[in-house]
């Protein structure tokens, strides 16, 4: 595909991600800082919020198979998890981590297992939404282009 | 290019002193952004992944000219490591910025009364580091 329909597509598709709220303008805030020194930072911090994000689920998951849930331990993960979905922009992911947030602090067992499911279904759409992404980025820069800045 | 896992270190310029700053945060996505706002700012940064990691580098290092450290990490938090850089006589004048993503008043305040110069809500934003720019330690 040439230049400037790779462009093109790419800011459609990015366009979606961002009228759903998937991500947010921290993403853009990332593309900007990205530089000659540093050509693949979004790539970088986004193959990190992935790996991390998937541990950190493996540990909210495993928590929440106990008998006897350890709530403070359970919070202290999502809040982790919060901190880094903020970061890179992935608003839903952040904002299924303060519903769980919440509910850690009620001590809900069963709450906390539908939080998970809810957080681990955004998990999911973010990490399809980003690969998508990078890889049309990827396609881009191959095509010796630079990368449109998105934005809500 | 440096690698923000665990530790990693960016060389000054030639003939300049750049000012260093010491960046302290478990969550490796968090530590990739801080790090690069601040070269972004044109400062030296080391990042480390513990409080633990940030004494012993201290111990080491003490040209730091700031410590910027998330409050939440295991085993020793960034207040606890402000309370140490605080207490100890080499490095009680280095300026100490908190940054979390929670928006805690009494975090905040608790910070604050024990020295931190600042207190930085996640997502930090390059404006954030901007207005550090006058507090480095000279």
């Amino acid at each position: 595909m040439e230049l400037h329909k790779l462009r093109r597509v790419y800011i459609e598709f990015a366009s979606f991600v961002f009228h759903d709220g998937i991500l947010d303008n921290q993403y853009t805030q990332l593309q900007q800082l990205q530089d000659e020194s540093e050509p693949k930072f979004v790539l970088q911090v986004g193959t990190l919020f992935l790996e991390d994000s998937e541990k950190l689920l493996n540990e909210l998951r495993s928590i929440l198979d106990q008998q006897d849930v350890d709530f403070e331990k359970l919070d202290a993960f999502v809040r982790k998890l919060t901190g880094s979905s903020a970061s890179i922009g992935a608003k839903r992911v952040k904002d299924a981590c303060m519903a769980f947030h919440d509910c850690c602090k009620k001590g809900s067992k069963e709450g906390c297992l539908k939080c998970l499911q809810q957080l681990t279904a955004e998990y999911r759409l973010v990490k399809r939404k980003l690969e998508t992404l990078f890889k049309m980025e990827t396609q881009i820069l191959a095509a010796g282009g630079s990368v449109p800045l998105l934005s809500q | 290019m440096s690698s923000p896992r665990g530790g990693d270190k960016e060389g000054g310029r030639d003939g300049e002193r750049q000012i260093h700053v010491l960046a302290v945060d478990d969550s490796s996505v968090d530590r990739a952004v801080i790090a690069k706002l601040l070269r972004s700012s044109k400062y030296r940064v080391t990042a480390v992944d513990s409080a633990k990691k940030a004494l012993e580098l201290l111990g080491t290092e003490p040209n730091v000219n700031m410590i910027i450290t998330d409050y939440s990490m295991p085993e020793m938090t960034g207040y606890e490591l402000l309370k140490r850089v605080k207490e100890s006589p080499t490095l009680r004048e280095i300026p100490v910025v908190i940054m979390s993503s929670e928006n805690d008043p009494d975090k905040i305040n608790r910070c604050l009364e024990e020295g931190a110069e600042d207190f930085l809500l996640k997502p930090v934003r390059p404006s954030d580091v901007s207005r550090l720019c006058g507090r480095m330690r000279s």
